[in-house]
């Protein structure tokens, strides 16, 4: 009986994972395929190379580049400041802000687009860099506190006092001690935040107003007139970068953790 | 201008909120000497460290280090260090750079500092790990990093909050052993704290016992344990019988160095007791007796007054043999004697009918407060 449900559990998941892969694996395969069409006719690079000669495709993807790195940092930096405050200080009102926080990292992107859309209108800035400059910002921010919090909480609170009784003043015992014990966390804060602006697209379709084409939504476009293997391709390499990011960001949060 | 006393706590009070957690504390420091702040879990101990190494501001009174007034000099301008309890070694660093973080603080000249840490490690016993990182270390070792990370600072106090608390028992006797002779060796004043009698007793020159946030008596460990003030000292460190009794009349001491004797009835006996204190016929008081300071006869050779009473078992720990005995008013005590093979008048079975006495003028009279 045990063995039998036991099988049967494993088969289950199997599927599940086969169900959410499968369809990845496919765009993977195809990518690589000599034909156009979902038949396998034997490998080739082609796809690759007509996306990289796509001029749109290379712009938007430099757009995307340069929009996720600035955002990130700015992300991981307010984001760091905020973290320190809401676990450094006791305050009237953190507990709330603290909540905040958490209720940002799952609040619908179609809710923040919106909300960000009405504002720009609002206080009249014209969409374009800026207005996705700024909705990545508040996009990635919360997830940058709540990485680093859980970091900060849990650092020894008695290894600053140890810095401080060895004559540290309250600045070196930060730039000595916590700010290389929080750096992997920070570091692990950047490349998510990287990530989940190269790959958003529904706030950014809400904000992006026109002149600065971003890479998903330059996929968007063209997958609206049909989908071609160079899509595949190009997707190919998302994913993979996205992998090694966040598998990045997993083993720099883990290291140093005992 | 030189003081005798190294640090200084006058009239000092801690509150945290409402919380009291020190009430009016006198505490004087002799520099060059092993003091031990012993007391249970949540009486302040850690909270005087705190207030000597900078960490808490005193509600009321005031902390000298050196003479000086030092209530409102931050932690790191004081000549204190600290071993924390869990050690707190940066886990970033290596065993050299944690020894040497005080050192580059003070902005020493980079030759020097590796040569005093060099010098440290050696004593401590880890020249060889210096570029280990702490995650990398026994528990011991971890501990002698931390030590020599505070000590390698030459500060006026050492402050050791508990550092044996996660060791296990073995290594805990070799670490105070070796923390003593290190102390020695330094020369420099250490402030213990410890919830570990024994512990206490072994290492210090003096104990200060306290309870919640007062000092209930401070002296040498033997003064300690065989003079305690009050029936909470008594209690706290070692084993203790307590015995009751009334003061019936007083009479001239029969022993040279005690100031006056009595005569008690004590357990519905009648003995004569001596004692520093002064005490009224018809008081009530609490005769406290160490287990090694009984004496136990069998019944029919007891000389009179004696208590009389039956071995309920005897436990054999090496060296000496903890026996326990019920005595025919109902009050069970705890002797210990000295093991010996050839004795075997200590071989007591249970059920066996004893006279209890005690080495006259080892007894503590203490006013029964309760009564
Ligand atoms: N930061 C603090 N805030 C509130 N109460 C505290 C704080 N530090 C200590 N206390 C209280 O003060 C009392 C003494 O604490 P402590 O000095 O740590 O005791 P010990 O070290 O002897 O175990 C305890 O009742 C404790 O709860
Ligand atoms: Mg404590």
């Amino acid at each position: 009986m045990a063995r039998k449900s036991q099988t049967l559990g494993w088969l289950y998941s199997f599927m599940v994972y086969v169900f959410m892969y499968l369809p990845i694996v496919v765009v993977i395969i195809f990518s690589f395929n000599k034909g156009r069409f979902a038949i396998w006719t034997g490998f080739d690079l082609k796809w690759y190379k007509l996306m990289f000669a796509n001029k749109e495709i290379i712009n938007a993807a430099l757009n995307s580049l340069f929009l996720a790195v600035s955002a990130s940092t700015l992300a991981t930096i307010f984001g760091s400041i905020m973290a320190l405050v809401l676990t450094r200080y006791r305050f009237i009102g953190r507990r709330i802000l603290n909540g905040g926080v958490y209720l940002l990292t799952i609040s619908p992107d179609i809710v923040m687009g919106i909300s960000l859309l009405i504002i720009f209108i609002l206080i009249q800035i014209p969409l374009g860099f800026t207005t996705l400059l700024i909705s990545h910002v508040v996009l990635c921010t919360p997830f940058v506190v709540v990485t680093l919090m859980g970091r900060i909480q849990k650092l020894d609170e008695d290894l600053v006092a140890a810095a401080r009784d060895l004559g540290a003043s309250e600045v070196q015992a930060f730039v000595q001690v916590v700010f290389p014990l929080l750096l992997p966390a920070i570091a692990a804060g950047w490349l998510l935040s990287f990530t989940l602006s190269m790959d958003d697209v529904l706030i950014s379709f809400f904000v992006q107003g026109s002149g600065f084409e971003i890479l998903p939504l330059r996929i968007y476009s063209m997958v609206k007139l049909g989908v071609k293997p160079d899509i595949n391709a190009l997707s190919t390499i998302m994913f993979v970068g996205t992998v090694i990011l966040v598998l990045a960001a997993q083993f720099l949060l883990k290291t140093r953790r005992n | 201008m030189e003081s005798e006393y190294i640090i200084e706590l006058k009239n000092i009070s801690k509150y945290f909120g409402t919380t009291c957690a020190l009430k009016t504390v006198d505490l004087s420091i002799r520099n060059g000497e092993f003091i031990t702040l012993l007391g249970p879990s949540g009486c302040g101990k850690t909270t005087i460290l705190r207030l000597i190494s900078g960490f808490e501001q005193p509600s009321g009174g005031n902390v000298h280090i050196g003479g000086e007034l030092v209530n409102n000099v931050p932690p790191e301008k004081r000549h204190v260090n600290t071993v924390f309890q869990n050690y707190a070694l940066f886990p970033h660093m290596n065993v050299f750079d944690n020894v040497a973080f005080g050192l580059k603080m003070q902005k020493m000249p980079k030759s020097e500092i590796k040569e005093k840490v060099m010098q440290m490690l050696s004593i401590v016993g880890l020249q060889d790990l210096a570029g280990r990182k702490p995650g990398e270390l026994s528990g011991g070792q971890q501990q002698r990093v931390a030590i020599a990370r505070a000590v390698v600072n030459n500060p006026l106090v050492l402050l050791l909050d508990e550092p044996f608390s996660a060791l296990d028992f073995k290594l805990r006797k070799h670490m105070q052993l070796e923390i003593k002779h290190l102390q020695r060796r330094l020369g420099i004043t250490f402030v213990f704290v410890t919830h570990d009698q024994e512990e206490a007793l072994a290492m210090s020159d003096r104990v200060v016992v306290m309870n919640q946030g007062s000092i209930e008596q401070i002296g040498s460990p033997v003064e300690i344990y065989e003079e305690p003030s009050n029936m909470f000292v008594a209690q706290f460190v070692g084993d203790i019988n307590v015995l009751k009794g009334e003061i019936l009349e007083t009479i001239t001491s029969d022993l040279p160095d005690s100031n006056h004797a009595y005569r008690a009835e004590v357990e519905g006996q009648i003995f004569s007791v001596h004692s520093d204190r002064k005490f009224e016929k018809g008081d009530k008081i609490n005769i406290l007796l160490r287990p090694e300071d009984l004496k136990l006869e069998e019944e029919h050779l007891g000389q009179s007054p004696f208590l009389a009473g039956e071995i309920i078992e005897t436990v054999y720990k090496g060296a000496t043999v903890d026996i326990a005995i019920r005595l025919d008013t109902g009050l069970e005590l705890i002797a210990a004697e000295f093991f010996n093979e050839d004795d075997e008048d200590i071989d007591y079975t249970p059920g066996e009918r004893v006279a209890v006495t005690w080495i006259n003028g080892w007894e503590v009279v203490l006013l029964d407060e309760d009564a």
